[in-house]
């Protein structure tokens, strides 16, 4: 018997008696149902498990995906004029132009909708017939909603870099993706940390709406044991706890890049 | 480097440059040729186009019309791979734009390496005997931001010529500097001249222009109104526009 058991065999005796608990017996008890009988703590780790995970893929996927949205609403990308009549060039730019336009409508389209329904829509809708793990169907959901706004973020730091930036990487032969990807992408991502440190933040936090499609994460796991124990308050705090515990953690991160970040500008 | 002055490297014909729609004409047809090794410097009022001419020179401003041919090669010709031209067209900025985020050894080699597919050693070592010949080879591990704005100038300079370009393009390189740095910068400008490199400059300096210069171009309107040996240009113009600017500066 466990050292937890043990401290809880007086107070069961006193629930047993009827007999009125003081604070502390009344906490220990909110503790012991919903962390430790039934070994209870192994479910919200599970669940912290999948949010971790979800939260994860996600913001990588976002951060990719939101990073070449914004680059192709670049006015540069579009407003580059393609010389001459060369028909492949003509070509090209019809396809960068259709693909700003597209970038556009996506993150409006995106922002301008509830998460909740985006999930829904992809859950039952897109892949209402095909059997497939939920926490796949979380990141895709997570990380198609958070690349609208990673797409906005990145476009604010891009547009935050000295033009003069882009000529001098140009002037030394630099294409423009090269351009983009060795000079001006780090330079923006320094500015865009705070903001983007923001939106991973939120992104775990909306990871909660998953439980809407019976994926078992942090929030879900409370609510389980909420329904077993009938605490009100219990389930839900350690499950907060929890939550506050991974978006701390990813903040002394990212304060940590910003600092190394910053080396260059003593 | 060849010393030769007769072969023409860059040939320029009717060169137009309109902005919003034609509605500003910066450049009104402007014909030039520059020999291989000769350091040729533009100057004229301010709004006369020669930082648009320059810019023009490497595509950073598309021409509206007209031609640029780089050893023979139409620069303009939509076919053309531009990024391989540029390459062998250093430029330098008023604004040094140096890259902040990189030391200065990675800002002078991570061209050389990315682009001409160097080896690190080789383009650290290249980069290294430049340094030392702008006598800053003890600040290599430094951030732009840590150096003064004559040290960027002389870092953003050599950093061009990492790439060993065939000519140089400076767009007036001294005008965001302190009086007191002008000079560090324009002896590495002297001493790149008398090694042989050909030069396009910009420049609102003069005594440079005199000194240095094998001809001097003046622009005024967006066209190129007189050119010639510095003598010419400054001790004996014939046309009244140059006078009348000359006037004003000197």
């Amino acid at each position: 018997m466990s050292i937890f058991e043990q401290w809880w065999l007086p107070i069961a005796e006193l629930v047993e008696n009827r007999q009125p608990l003081n604070f502390f017996q009344n906490l220990y008890k909110e503790i012991y149902m919903n962390a430790i009988k039934d070994d209870r703590w192994l479910l919200y780790l599970d669940g912290l498990w999948v949010t971790l995970k979800v939260s994860f893929f996600a913001i990588l996927a976002g951060t990719l995906l939101g990073t070449v949205l914004a680059v192709l609403r670049l006015p540069s990308v579009t407003d580059y004029r393609y010389r001459g009549n060369h028909p492949l060039k003509k070509l090209g730019f019809g396809v960068l132009r259709f693909f700003c336009w597209f970038a556009k409508f996506y993150i409006d389209l995106i922002r301008g909708t509830p998460l909740l329904l985006q999930v829904l829509i992809i859950n039952f809708g897109v892949f209402g017939s095909i059997r497939i793990d939920k926490v796949i169907i979380g990141v895709i959901a997570c990380a198609l909603n958070s690349a609208a706004y990673v797409a906005e973020i990145v476009r604010g730091g891009i547009m935050s870099v000295d033009p003069g930036q882009t000529e001098a990487g140009r002037s030394l032969g630099f294409s423009g993706l090269a351009t983009m990807l060795w000079i001006v992408l780090p330079q923006a991502a320094k500015s865009a940390l705070p903001s983007l440190c923001n939106e991973f933040i939120a992104l775990i936090k909306e990871t909660s709406i998953l439980s809407y499609i019976a994926l078992t994460e942090l929030t879900k796991a409370g609510d389980y044991i909420r329904s077993r124990t009938y605490s009100a308050f219990t389930p839900y705090i350690i499950s907060g706890m929890l939550y506050l515990l991974l978006t701390l953690i990813l903040t002394t991160l990212i304060r940590k890049l910003e600092r190394r970040l910053r080396a260059s500008d003593h | 480097m060849t010393t030769e002055k007769n072969e023409v490297l860059i040939s320029v014909r009717g060169l137009e440059k309109h902005f919003k729609g034609g509605e500003l004409k910066a450049l009104r047809g402007v014909d030039a040729d520059i020999c291989r090794g000769e350091v040729v410097v533009v100057i004229g009022p301010s709004g006369s186009g020669k930082s648009t001419f320059l810019r023009c020179l490497n595509l950073l401003e598309q021409p509206t019309a007209g031609t640029i041919s780089l050893a023979g090669v139409d620069i303009t010709d939509p076919t053309v791979d531009i990024n391989l031209h540029r390459q062998k067209m250093g430029m330098v900025f008023q604004h040094f734009n140096l890259f902040p985020h990189m030391t200065v050894l990675r800002n002078m080699t991570i061209a050389p390496i990315k682009l001409l597919k160097k080896s690190r050693e080789e383009a650290e070592a290249k980069a290294r005997s430049l340094l030392e010949r702008v006598n800053l080879e003890d600040r290599e591990d430094a951030y732009p931001s840590q150096l003064s704005g004559g040290q960027k100038q002389r870092i953003a300079i050599v950093r061009a010529l990492c790439m060993e370009p065939e000519v140089m393009l400076f767009d007036e390189p001294t005008s965001a500097l302190d009086p007191e740095m002008v000079g560090e910068v324009l002896d590495v400008m002297k001493e790149l001249a008398l090694s042989g490199m050909t030069m396009i400059c910009v420049t609102h300096e003069m005594g440079f222009a005199r000194e240095v210069a094998d001809r001097v171009l003046f622009m005024d309107e967006g066209k190129i109104v007189e050119e010639g040996t510095p003598e010419e240009i400054f001790s004996s113009q014939k046309e009244q526009r140059t006078k009348d600017f000359l006037n004003k500066v000197l």
